[in-house]
């Protein structure tokens, strides 16, 4: 609880988030055998699943015991993707393999099945021209890549992050990754959450070899300039030969843009 | 689950296992921290689990460069084997509802692996006490009723506090009287699940607010020295440094980055 200025007493958050805790506590208390059903039941119908993405049938196997490969590269957020889409996947023959729909009782619709297609966030490509990105390696020798963006507030430092050259790169790797990265590693005191992070500790945990490359941009929507920041990647061991023609990519990134601002601008 | 670090998986049996619960003022996190940073434990696995928001960062600990860049996860598992003691970091909260999935398999772990007693160090609100609770120390404990009684005997010789029962409901009158623990997340949750799989299980809790809750943390680390005498007490002696403990590198810049000169 906490005291304002105003004479009111207000519920102070917790950052250590146990408010969530008490509220689950006292709707234990409260809940009858039927609600703790209805909540089994839904945790029930949550699911991922993978798909191919043109017949919207299920994968019958994992996706990399199908397409093994010694390389994975996700790209999280829509700058990282548009430097994937714009460098990468605009060299060689890129194929659609599969996408990822998920549901929880969070979604506005009842299950996966009534998915429209442009909510499938997640899909898969292979490229069919290069061995290296696949090849039927065990997965020990497949080495991820992690391609994602913050926003420059999230970055701690003594200095004020006003005066930060934003954007910047900064890299995190998994003890079994010994490759160097082509930009510093992230300082203390400062973390990683969400998908990236989830991606990062299974990796470290299986041991497996893994490098998120983040940027921190004061531009969160489609921007050139923050995609741009991700260039020095293109040398790195982890992309090394999958963008054959960097001066197209960047014509193919532009037009990207002009699409974007197009349908952003309300007053057209 | 528990996953090593290296190939083969430690003997933790007899061991005594220190861990917080993600409670007000994150004070049982802290003293954690400082417990590994300053006893230099190495790390030997990590609890993978998704009842944790997952986050990454690199080592906290870190003493210098070389030794700055080893990954770490939201729950990792240290050891210091010549002390028997092992310690389980929590770094961030729990999913909603997972917290008691949590519990059981981190209790299930605990029988498991052989350890002979748990610590969980934890915090309570502090606007939550009651008169005589304003008047008394801020620190508690709890111990579940299978510990030995060699262990309660030392803990009634230190003249401790037993954190005290309130009622179960305190909106009404008539309510029966329990164990409570506002605030303290899965703290009471611990203590029940510990009381009915016969797990001695102690708590160590103080009074806290969230603010700067450093000198919280450091009060309960010296707390649970007085018992478990991790380090050697403050001495007169001027050459030994005035804080016993070792902040680690990443409590730096806990209340943000640097402010722009322009402000003033």
């Amino acid at each position: 609880m906490a005291a304002t200025f105003f004479g009111e007493v207000v519920k102070a958050p917790c950052r250590a988030g146990t408010e969530d805790e008490e509220e689950e506590e006292e709707a234990g208390r409260r809940e009858t055998p039927e609600d703790r059903e209805v909540r089994r039941q839904l945790a029930r119908k949550r699911e991922v699943r993978l798909l191919r993405r043109q017949t919207k049938t299920s994968l019958e196997v994992s996706l990399l015991e199908k397409y093994p490969c010694s390389k994975f590269i996700i790209a999280i957020g829509n700058n990282a993707v548009a430097f994937l889409s714009s460098f990468v996947m605009n060299s060689g023959v890129w194929e659609e393999v599969g996408c990822a729909k998920l549901w929880n009782e969070w979604c506005r619709t009842v299950d996966t099945a009534h998915l429209s297609p442009s909510e499938a966030f997640c899909v898969f490509y292979h490229l069919k021209s290069n061995p290296l990105v696949f090849g039927s390696c065990p997965r020990r020798n497949m080495q991820i890549t992690i391609l994602t963006c913050r926003h420059v507030t999230d970055y701690k430092t003594s200095e004020s992050t006003g005066s930060l050259p934003s954007p910047f790169l900064k890299a995190l790797k998994t003890q079994n990754c010994k490759d160097t990265a082509c930009c510093s590693l992230l300082e203390q005191p400062n973390i990683v959450h969400g998908l990236p992070a989830a991606v990062l500790s299974y990796c470290q945990v299986w041991k497996i070899p893994a490098i998120l490359y983040l940027c921190y941009t004061d531009v969160m929507k489609l921007d050139l300039i923050t995609v741009e920041a991700f260039k020095p990647i293109l040398s790195s061991r982890s992309l090394k030969g999958l963008a054959k023609n960097i001066p197209q990519g960047t014509e193919v990134l532009k037009k990207l843009m002009t699409t974007n601002e197009i349908q952003s601008n309300i007053y057209t | 689950m528990f996953v090593p670090c290296g190939d083969w998986v430690p003997d933790l049996t007899g061991f005594t296992l220190l861990m917080p619960a993600v409670s007000v003022g994150n004070v049982g996190q802290l003293a954690i921290d400082l417990i590994i940073s300053t006893l230099n434990m190495r790390k030997i696995g990590y609890f993978y689990t998704d009842c944790l928001v997952p986050m990454v960062g690199n080592n906290p600990y870190a003493t210098a460069e070389d030794n700055s860049t080893e990954l770490s996860t939201n729950a990792e598992v240290y050891s210091l084997p010549a002390r028997k003691l092992v310690a389980l970091q929590l770094r961030s909260i729990f999913i909603k509802y997972k917290s008691k999935s949590f519990c059981e398999k981190l209790l299930s772990w605990v029988q498991s692996s052989g350890c002979a007693k748990v610590i969980v160090l934890s915090s309570s609100h502090s606007y939550q006490r009651n008169d005589l609770q304003l008047r008394s120390t801020p620190f508690r404990y709890l111990l579940t009723p299978s510990v030995h009684k060699r262990i309660q005997n030392k803990i009634e010789s230190l003249n401790w506090q037993e954190m005290e029962k309130s009622p179960c409901i305190p909106q009404m009158d008539d309510s029966e009287f329990c164990v409570r623990v506002p605030g303290g997340g899965i703290t009471k949750t611990l203590y029940d699940e510990s009381c009915s799989k016969e797990i001695q299980m102690a708590i160590l809790l103080k009074f806290v607010s969230e603010g700067d809750n450093i000198p919280d943390a450091l009060g309960l680390v010296e707390y649970l020295n007085e018992w478990l005498q991790i380090i050697k007490p403050c001495s007169d002696d001027p050459t030994t440094p005035a804080l016993p403990w070792k902040i680690p590198s990443s409590w730096r810049l806990l209340f943000g980055s640097g402010l722009p000169p322009a402000l003033f």
